[in-house]
């Protein structure tokens, strides 16, 4: 039985792999690019207001733009120190 | 009208110089008069591939930088009239390659009466690649059927809808047309290699032709000849189609499906 499964057993679709990691990427690559460019500079900015009241780390804070159909949503994350 | 069509991939080793060299060819031996201009600076090898690489003498940058006319830099085919080649410079840095000496070269071009200019794109996103497509009024994305490349076109799409001299005048958009090469139907067929349609859903983009996966490509270069001489082989044949299809003519998709061999075939093993 072992046998006959492995004599039948079908190859990997690796395409359809590459079609969907590709979908991906690429989305999220063309979202940056139509995207507005002040995202570094807020992030930046951000930072350092941050970092002027609390002791965070530079990694701890988060920032993302994302369409949810009409709408743009800013989301900044920002993990605070435990005091 | 002259057109100005930039061969570009993003990726290095896709096929540009090969597309650029066997689609000018084409173009030409319908009767086009044609120039296909190399600007991969340092890294020039469309003359080895159109087979002229002893008869360079000047070349494009000597032209920018007025150390050669135009006349004395291009070099007629050896095998169509109406075919000259623009070889890239060998030596110099490639920031030499300034905008406005493009400009006034691709410009001389048109004023010479050539109907179509190919600018035969470096790979990268580099200076090379930015003035092979800033003056582009069409581009060729040439794209193998596997991720990197695919990510790389979408890339280098990206770059020509926001610098290319039409873009940033907010005229009429570049026209795009998709390229694949190096495509195996019998891989796709297998579930191993990305479906043209796969690649097209992905880039989207209209397709403009399909050139199969062939030993014929390499004996090509090697002979410097480009692989559209090289008469009823589906290389060439494909190449022809994708030089009608650009002209305007209706031509089915061919070279996409996958015919299992035989039982004769497969016993005595045909290539």
């Amino acid at each position: 039985m072992a046998l006959l499964s492995f004599l039948f057993q079908s190859k990997p679709k690796t395409a359809t792999a590459a079609k969907e990691r590709l979908q991906i990427i690429i989305a999220r690559e063309r979202n940056g690019r139509t995207g507005p460019d002040f995202l570094p500079a807020l992030h930046k900015e951000l930072i350092e207001v941050i970092s002027k009241y609390t002791k965070v780390n530079a990694d701890d804070i988060k920032i993302s733009l994302d369409r949810q159909g009409n709408l743009e949503v800013l989301d900044v994350n920002v993990v605070l120190p435990d005091a | 009208m002259a057109r100005i069509i930039v061969v570009t991939s993003g990726k290095g080793g896709v096929g540009k110089t090969t597309s650029s060299a066997s689609f000018s060819t084409g173009l030409a031996m319908r009767g086009h008069k044609t120039v296909v201009i190399d600007f991969d600076v340092g890294l020039r090898n469309l003359d080895l591939i159109m087979g002229c690489e002893r008869r360079v003498v000047y070349d494009l940058i000597n032209v920018i930088n007025k150390e050669a006319s135009l006349n004395q830099a291009l070099i007629k085919d050896k095998h169509c009239d109406n075919l000259f080649i623009l070889p890239a410079s060998q030596t110099r840095d490639k920031d030499a390659l300034s905008e406005d000496g493009v400009e006034a070269v691709l410009a001389d071009l048109i004023a010479m009466g050539f109907e179509f200019i190919i600018c035969d794109s470096p790979a990268g996103i580099e200076h090379g690649a930015l003035m092979a497509l800033t003056f582009a009024d069409e581009a060729l994305i040439v794209t193998n059927p596997e991720v990197s490349s695919v990510r790389d076109s979408d890339r280098i799409l990206g770059i020509i809808q926001a610098k290319s001299r039409r873009a940033q005048s907010g005229g009429e958009p570049v026209k795009e047309h998709l390229l694949i090469t190096r495509y195996s139907p019998k891989r796709v067929e297998n579930g191993e290699m990305l479906s043209y349609t796969d690649v097209q859903e992905i880039l989207r983009i209209p397709l403009m032709g399909i050139i199969p996966e062939s030993e014929q490509v390499l004996h090509a270069s090697n002979q410097g000849n480009p692989a559209i001489h090289f008469k009823g082989t589906d290389v060439a044949e494909a190449y022809e189609d994708v030089v009608a299809r650009f002209l305007g003519e209706q031509r089915p998709l061919r070279f996409t499906d996958y015919e299992k061999p035989g039982l004769l075939k497969r016993l005595f093993g045909a290539k």
